[in-house]
């Protein structure tokens, strides 16, 4: 570990919400001290902060105006984000079903092709990692995750899709994720998860936490519409281990 | 138990309230209402909290119906022709439909968004402590999608008590204010461009984001950021130099650079600004922004003790109506571009 790290960038944004930003890059030690500010306002709350959400590189932190001053929170943040790191002792492993290629993920050919892999090869790759959810964000449950293998990096789609399915496993850029619910997307599609990382009817309505460790591992298609139903009837289909 | 029944709705109809706060590290939008202090006022005029939940209309001409009892209503925000059956009822004012009356709202005529509240409240089941209506996560309630033709929301019977009037507040012909950053140094010299240019919204708007039409706002390292987080009124620059204001439908994360941020203060205001009309921006330090939202709360809370009785107040009718037919400007909203679901922007 780093002995001493550069002060986080201070931002603000607005008059009820602070970006504290400690990198401009997706960035492996950025996202620990994100992730590390953000469990330490968790633990030692200040007053006046309504919620902080994690990001690859920042943490914005919303508060309540009327409550706090600008000038009195921002140094508490700085002070915080000076101590030294210590990693999430509670931090939970899940094992995560894909079904790869096909109608689930029909990208994978053509990216495989590109990456100049066979799309068995781009499968034992892309289920290889320990991940880690960097951030969620956009809509309900897209976790974006961080370790993808360098050799899958690959530029967004020129066009985005409007419309790609829930559950849809994709990768743009370095990153890689899970979509949860039907949206528009500029990234790959390589497959499905029946995993729901965001269900309302169900306790936890939101399965994953920023700071969680996963892996995926290939389903067939079969087994996809088996989960699938099982998910769908509240069943979390994904396997908890303690990391 | 009365019935508010939808008989002819527009797209932009939905369920609004404050918003549902506290699940953005989840990716949860927190959608409510666009105009608060619209929202707020009606409530107020119809006896609720201010932030209870009411019907947020878009810019276009609707109806309801009340039936199985009476149910009190007031109506604040874009200003509108508003009539029960063949009575003519101005803004800011509750009334009281008896069962089978008709309440005909017109298009907007100077503003976008009206906020329809219900004495008691709108009766549903709140989802992170909200009503309001976000169609992408399913939620929303009584139904998790914007009101359609035919609906009906159960509502409390209206009460004996007396009407109530707000008179309104003159609309402000100041800029928007805005606090420069997060990523205000991605700009450089295009900080001026945009502070000094006059913007108009353009009618491919929607509560997502709120298109601006300008000059160009130049980036200085391209216009791809790591995604970070977003709040109401975060002024993103895609590629084109177009900024976006992002709205309560907003994507918690966005991967463009943001220039600015409209202070809460003013965010209502905006809201309210329709296509074409030209205004611009005014930076304000983060203290002045405070400020502005110490005095806006202060103007939400005052809002019970300026109301006023209508059975001893002489509200004069005849001349707000001449009002609003003499503010009656041509509506520059194009009805087919108020019901996109989601923007190409937008995306991870």
């Amino acid at each position: 570990m780093a002995a001493e790290f550069l002060p986080p960038r201070i931002l603000p944004s607005g008059d009820a919400a602070i970006t504290v930003e400690f990198s401009r890059h997706i960035d492996d030690d950025a996202n620990r001290r994100v992730l590390a500010l953000d469990r330490l306002l968790a633990a030692e709350p200040i007053a006046g902060i309504t919620e902080t959400v994690p990001t690859y590189r920042s943490l914005l932190v919303h508060y309540d105006p009327l409550q706090i001053d600008f000038d009195i929170l921002a140094p508490q943040l700085i002070a915080l984000a000076a101590r030294p790191i210590t990693d999430a002792n509670t931090s939970r492993h899940w094992r995560i079903p894909v079904a790869y290629g096909g109608e689930h993920g029909i990208d994978l050919d053509d990216v495989a092709k590109t990456l100049d892999l066979t799309s068995d090869a781009l499968i034992a790759r892309h289920t290889a990692p320990v991940y880690r959810v960097a951030m969620i964000g956009f809509t309900p449950g897209w976790s974006y995750l961080s370790g993808l293998d360098p050799a899958l990096e690959l530029s967004r789609r020129q066009e985005p899709r409007l419309r790609t399915p829930p559950g849809t496993i994709s990768i743009g850029g370095v990153q890689t994720g899970i979509q949860c619910i039907a949206g528009p997307s500029g990234w790959h599609l390589l497959g499905r998860t029946p995993v729901r990382t965001y269900q309302l009817q169900r306790d936890p309505v939101f399965l994953l936490e920023p700071g969680d460790t996963l892996n995926f591992y290939a389903i067939d298609a079969n087994t996809f519409a088996e989960m699938d139903r099982a998910a769908e009837h509240g069943d979390v289909v994904a396997e908890l281990a303690a990391s | 138990m009365s019935r508010l029944l939808a008989t002819n709705v527009g797209p932009a109809t939905s369920v609004q309230d404050a918003g549902r706060f506290g699940a953005q590290r989840y990716g949860l939008t927190p959608s409510g209402a666009m105009d608060r202090l619209a929202l707020a006022t009606a409530n107020t005029l119809a006896g609720n909290p201010p932030f209870a939940a009411a019907i947020e209309l878009g810019p276009f001409s609707a109806t309801f119906t009340a039936s199985d009892g009476p149910i009190r209503i007031a109506m604040a925000g874009a200003s509108r022709s508003i009539r029960i059956d063949d009575r003519v009822l101005p803004l800011n004012q509750s009334v009281t439909l008896a069962s089978g009356e008709r309440l005909v709202l017109g298009a907007a005529r100077e503003g976008v968004f009206s906020y329809l509240a219900v004495e008691g409240g709108i009766i549903g089941e709140a989802a992170f402590g909200s009503l309001s209506v976000n169609a992408r996560a399913g939620l929303g309630s009584p139904v998790p999608r914007p009101l359609q033709n035919g609906d009906h929301l159960d509502v409390r019977a209206a009460t004996e008590r007396s009407e109530h009037a707000l008179p309104p507040l003159p609309p402000s012909p100041d800029p928007i204010r805005v606090v420069l950053g997060p990523q205000d140094d991605e700009f450089g010299d295009a900080v001026k461009t945009f502070l000094d240019g006059t913007w108009t919204i353009s009618a491919t708007s929607d509560r997502m984001g709120y298109r601006l039409e300008g000059p160009v706002v130049r980036h200085r390292h391209g216009h791809n950021i790591v995604s970070d987080g977003t709040v109401d009124g975060s002024i993103q620059v895609p590629g084109n130099g177009q900024p976006i204001v992002l709205m309560p439908d907003r994507g918690t994360t966005g991967g463009y650079p943001k220039i600015a941020t409209v202070i809460g203060a003013d965010l209502g205001r905006f809201a309210q600004m329709p296509p074409g009309r030209p205004f611009r921006f005014q930076a304000v330090s983060v203290a002045d922004a405070r400020r502005a939202a110490i005095a806006f709360a202060a103007l939400l809370r005052d809002l019970p003790a300026r109301m006023v009785d209508v059975a001893h107040f002489e509200f004069n009718v005849a001349a707000l109506q001449n009002a609003n037919v003499a503010g009656s400007a041509v509506n520059a909203v194009d009805a087919g571009t108020w019901q996109s679901e989601s923007q190409q922007d937008q995306q991870p």
